[in-house]
């Protein structure tokens, strides 16, 4: 009894407890992300954005949600019930599920394995699944226009994402997250020598969450909101929080991959005081406005464009890139030993 | 241990019936469905033997990007499914056979022990255990080095079975607008746009 509970039970409780500790907050993060993009936008557009429930309608998502948790889920005629019904709880549970190889600060990290980034990757490249699930179960066109729109969006910018990865990983030689965090802590971030990776990344994340300006498969002036015309009540807030989780996680990606993880600028005095999850969280936040920033400046784009883009700019550059990243250390013998 | 064994045949058995599902569902986008549960457990059962490596190879390349074409092709089938059940019986010897020949094959492979001892440990010796090195330098160190030109003509077979997909379906349609990115970047606002000053009353 006793080896049942130190060996089953109590490892058991702490995993349990590690991930509530991750996803309670991030349930909250995602509700105060879109209030933030409202609040933000509003101030691009010179208009106040929610003020009403709570103070300076901090209360606003809450009562969103309340509000979408009391309609009624409308199944459309000849719908594929239980496909309708899996496609939102699979989008959302895929974008939990991503954060078990987060690391917040060195060594706080739920599941530490040695392949993370792969696992990152392959989750990221499940996530098309819940969209296109939804759109065909809905039985509907415009779901269905925009869940084709959303698998070759997905897709295509999972290639450029997978090689701006590899260039990473070619600097770092492991695919343990945490060690490509401390990779940076001994030399510089890795936005610095791969800077044009770096923008690449983040622009292909855009697509990947299906953002402005490539929100093309929900595109409301021409498909109407895409996959997600036949959705409401919770169904639909899981679609909702989902995607506002993949926004975040994947600010959280490009933050280990490029700006540093959980490290300070500077290892000095006044830097290193914060604590290392407070940088992870402010990178990550930084980028969660650009996110924002972009949705209110920039129209959306025409799909050929979006397909040239991806195909034909980003590819050949990445692949490119990749090459000269390995020469380069080929060259200089900077290969990391593993 | 107990853990791993009932993880194990959770895993297992949701693999098997999602692989009989695979060839009973009615649909057969729900087919193609329990096609990606299936390469997902499978990539389960794979990080509970410890090549975690494969495992998200798996998942990326088979349930991420192979499975996601099926899909994609499936879905935008207009399928009868009462007339796809009907050449049952007709096909069912072929199937039965594939099945058979399968299985021989199969056990041909699992009982290489007994009929050929040596076959075995050449089969296990290059791996070497977790804790010395991971699983992704395991197979870098063979993959690059001792089977390098395996790997490369591999690289050649399916580069080139792309190409004659697309020699095969790419055909060049006359009298088709396209977009030129190039002539689109270059328009200028004094090209496009005239600024007329107006007369009220009287129009342009």
């Amino acid at each position: 009894m006793a080896e049942f509970w130190s060996v089953y039970l109590l490892p058991g409780i702490i995993i349990l407890a590690q991930i509530l500790a991750i996803v309670v907050p991030l349930l909250v993060a995602v509700a105060m992300l879109t209030y933030a993009e409202r609040k933000v936008m509003g101030a691009m557009h010179l208009r106040m954005g929610p003020n009403v429930v709570g103070p300076f309608g901090l209360l606003q998502p809450f009562a969103d949600g309340a509000k979408l948790f009391f309609k009624e889920t409308v199944f459309p005629t000849r719908a594929n019930k239980v496909v309708f019904v899996v496609a939102p709880m699979l989008t959302f549970l895929l974008s939990l599920v991503a954060w078990a190889v987060i690391p917040f600060d060195d060594g706080m990290v739920v599941a530490d394995i040695n392949v993370g980034i792969l696992y990152l990757f392959a989750i990221s490249s499940l996530g098309v699944y819940g969209i296109v699930m939804a759109g065909w179960a809905s039985n509907s066109k415009y779901p269905f226009l925009g869940a084709l729109r959303s698998a070759a969006q997905m897709v295509s910018y999972e290639v450029s994402i997978g090689f701006v990865m590899i260039t990473v990983l070619l600097c770092v030689g492991s695919l343990n997250v945490s060690d490509v965090v401390r990779a940076q802590a001994e030399g510089v971030w890795f936005f610095i020598p791969l800077f044009p990776m770096f923008i690449i990344f983040f622009v292909s994340t855009l697509a990947e969450t299906n953002r402005h300006p490539f929100d093309l498969p929900e595109a409301e002036a021409e498909i109407v909101a895409g996959y997600q015309v036949e959705y409401s009540s919770m169904t639909f807030a899981l679609f909702f929080l989902g995607e506002y989780a993949n926004m975040i996680l994947m600010s959280g990606l490009t933050t280990i991959l490029f700006l540093g993880g959980w490290l300070p600028p500077l290892d000095i005095a006044p830097f290193n005081w914060i604590p290392g999850p407070l940088w992870f969280f402010a990178k990550m936040l930084a980028l969660l406005f650009v996110f924002i920033w972009v949705r209110a400046t920039l129209p959306r784009y025409r799909y050929d464009q979006l397909m040239r883009l991806g195909w034909k700019v980003f590819l050949p550059f990445s692949l490119f890139w990749v090459a000269l990243t390995a020469g380069v250390l080929v060259a200089f013998d900077l290969v990391p030993q593993t | 241990m107990i853990l791993q064994g009932l993880t194990f045949y959770v895993f297992a058995a949701i693999a098997v019936g999602a692989g009989v599902m695979v060839v009973s569902a009615r649909n057969p986008v729900h087919s193609v469905l329990f096609l990606i549960l299936a390469f997902f457990t499978s990539a389960g059962l794979f990080v509970l033997i410890g090549v975690e490596f494969l495992a998200m190879v798996l998942v990326v390349v088979y349930v991420g990007a192979v499975a996601v074409l099926f899909l994609f092709v499936v879905m935008m089938l207009d399928i009868n499914f009462v007339e796809l059940r009907e050449g049952f019986l007709q096909y069912m010897p072929i199937g039965a056979l594939l099945g058979i020949i399968l299985l021989v094959e199969l056990l041909l492979v699992l009982g290489t022990a007994s009929v050929e001892p040596e076959a075995m440990p050449i089969g296990t010796e290059p791996i070497p255990a977790l804790s010395e090195r991971h699983n992704t330098a395991a197979l870098g160190d063979v993959l690059y080095t001792k089977y390098i030109y395996l790997f490369q003509a591999a690289g050649m077979i399916l580069l080139i079975a792309m190409v004659g997909a697309i020699v095969l379906t790419h055909r060049r349609r006359p009298n088709v607008r396209k977009q030129v990115i190039a002539k689109q970047l270059a328009r200028r606002r004094d090209e496009a746009v005239e600024l007329k000053k107006v007369q009220p009353g009287q129009g342009v």
